[in-house]
């Protein structure tokens, strides 16, 4: 199959996500196998608590698979959103700020040494979260000046807000002892840890708005990629459909990253590799990216867990020396043609 | 008297603190083919813009069929109006099929797939243009002049009753520039469109137009027929040079060109 066909047939488009289907089922029920510690399949399916394999299989890692699943495809569905908001297979929300401000959040919060948590969600997820919305707040504040929220001036304000929350947690770190510091550092480099389904339920109430919310607005999205103007022409409210688009997903991603740090990269990668595979029909884009980020972010973290086991890489270290060299590749490709 | 499709009335625009339209008056009677000229940078496509909503006035009407512009919402807009921009570069790949069919949006039900009648239509469309053998290319990989067909094609399927077309034959080389003028004239005479359509090809208006407006400074500085508009007097005064006008020598069409200094 060639990776970028002339003509994509329907026919085409349905057996890609017939594929991805399948090759999800088979990822969520082989990754949780692989792992430091071997399990074997008759404790598996002992269904009794005193099997440790038992323990390890459906209480650790099944749920950590979830968890990683659901992220990845957040992360991939929303970097898709945000490329097609601002027409340019570069973008995703972290180039917005949205990872930078969660960032900021989490690093006072360590900074601070609190030991408080809000409504039972842990403290650094809160304040990660809180992190997210000011940013958001802020590059809305920032591209509305004139009152006039045009797209390239969303993605300014978005690159100088993340600028300036990077000095702010640099600064942070720099007052922080070295006990701190290195929480922070390891917090940046986003991870999943998971014991139990509670991760799962946290997580959950995102994948359902990011679901509902993005299957909305598919047709939507294939014109605005099309240009603001040809859009409009079409009947696309163009300026309120933006403003939720871009509200909805940086909430969405402010509540991943709050989670498991900022992983990076899984938003651009997944839907690009989509794009080519199905091509730019939201329709069937947006499912093909769902699965797609959600099955690397997956293989990322079973990697992590396993490379230096019984050490674990966090996850995002992984996804970052994937996505880097994709990144640099990607860019050749928009340059050359 | 027939109706009026676009009326506009004592309309001012500008970008921040730069007035680019002023006190603008003109009405495109419906069913007619009416070319708009002027000087680059007057106004031309921003007018065109401000009649689907594109960018927004600031003071002054436009009604379309006798209705205000603001008492339509986006939608009933884009089934009113179909819009063919400049030819321009194409990021994202579209199939040709996906794209013609995107342009029924203001049909679609917001949570249904297009229905079998939006398909049919989009059949209909680009064995209209001829473009049917093209349903499956990508958008980005087919020559410019197919593109632009496209995009007419991609207009036409929003079944609208008025075609707002912004130069859509400049840049494309001489054959498909002509094949393409002839396609948008014939099939807005068939589908009895009113077309509002911004040119700087002069020589064509005769054959295909029954209106000229033009516009300079921001202004309407004169509309009528071509033959009331398009004197060398008048061109003058429009475009600041002199133009000569020689018989075409089959047809016996006046031919303008500018005059060598």
């Amino acid at each position: 199959m060639m990776l970028e066909a002339d003509t994509i047939t329907k026919r085409r488009k349905m057996s890609v996500l017939i594929l991805l289907l399948s090759l999800t089922a088979l990822v969520l029920f082989l990754t949780p196998l692989v792992g430091a510690q071997p399990l074997s399949f008759s404790d598996i399916f002992s269904f009794s608590n005193d099997s440790l394999d038992f323990k390890v299989f459906w209480k650790m890692r099944i749920p950590r698979s979830l968890v990683a699943f659901f992220a990845g495809a957040i992360l991939a569905g929303c970097g898709m959103v945000f490329q097609a908001i601002f027409r340019n297979p570069l973008v995703c929300p972290f180039t917005l700020g949205v990872s930078a401000g969660a960032s900021f959040g989490a690093t006072i919060y360590i900074r601070l040494g609190l030991p408080l948590s809000l409504f039972g969600i842990s403290g650094i997820s809160s304040f990660a979260f809180l992190g997210a919305l000011l940013s958001v707040f802020i590059v809305w504040k920032l591209a509305r000046i004139k009152n006039d929220a045009s797209i390239a001036k969303m993605l300014l304000a978005g690159l100088v807000v993340s600028y300036f929350f990077i000095s702010l947690i640099m600064f942070i770190q720099y007052t922080s002892d070295l006990y701190q510091s290195m929480r922070i550092t390891r917090w940046l480099m986003g991870g999943l840890f998971v014991y139990g389904y509670q991760p799962v339920y946290d997580i959950l109430p995102f994948v359902l708005i990011a679901c509902i919310g993005i299957w909305r607005y598919t047709h939507e999205l294939n014109l605005l990629t099309t240009g603001e103007e040809l859009a409009i022409s079409r009947g696309v409210d163009v300026r309120r459909t933006v403003k939720v688009l871009f509200v909805l997903t940086s909430l969405i991603v402010g509540g991943v990253v709050s989670a498991c740090g900022p992983i990076s990269f899984v938003g651009i990668i997944a839907p690009h590799i989509c794009r080519l595979l199905i091509g730019s029909d939201h329709r069937y884009l947006a499912p093909a990216t769902f699965l797609f980020g959600g099955l690397f972010l997956t293989v990322c973290d079973t990697m992590a867990r396993t490379v230096v086991a019984p050490a674990e890489i966090p996850v995002g270290v992984i996804t970052a020396l994937i996505g880097g060299p994709f990144f640099l590749w990607l860019m050749q490709r928009c340059f050359r043609g | 008297m027939s109706e009026t499709a676009i009326d506009i009335n004592q309309f001012f625009f500008g970008y921040g603190n730069k007035k680019v339209l002023f006190d603008v008056g003109l009405a495109v009677p419906a069913g007619q083919y009416v070319a708009m000229i002027g000087p680059n940078g007057v106004g031309k496509s921003t007018l065109l813009k401000s009649i689907n909503r594109i960018v927004k006035g600031q003071e002054g009407s436009i009604r379309l069929f006798g209705k205000e512009l603001a008492a339509y919402s986006q939608k009933e807009l884009g089934r009113l109006i179909g819009y063919v921009p400049q030819y321009h570069e194409q990021s994202f790949a579209y199939t040709v099929f996906e794209f013609v069919l995107m342009a029924r949006y203001p049909y679609f039900d917001a949570l249904r797939p297009p229905s079998e009648e939006d398909e049919k239509k989009v059949h209909e469309m680009l064995a209209l243009i001829g473009l049917g053998d093209f349903k499956d290319r990508r958008v980005h990989q087919i020559s410019g002049g197919e593109r632009q067909k496209v995009y007419i094609a991609a207009a036409l399927a929003q079944e609208p009753r008025v075609l707002l077309l912004d130069e859509p034959t400049a840049h494309l080389d001489p054959r498909y520039h002509a094949e393409i003028q002839q396609l948008i004239s014939k099939v807005s005479r068939n589908l009895g469109l009113t077309v509002l359509h911004v040119t700087h090809d002069l020589n064509h208006i005769f054959s295909w137009s029954q209106k000229v407006i033009a516009l300079k400074n921001g202004r309407v500085l004169m509309q009528g027929t071509p033959q009331e508009v398009l004197t060398p007097k008048n061109l003058e005064s429009i475009f600041d040079t002199r133009f000569i006008f020689i018989p075409h020598p089959q047809t016996r069409q006046p031919i303008i060109v500018p005059e060598m200094s």
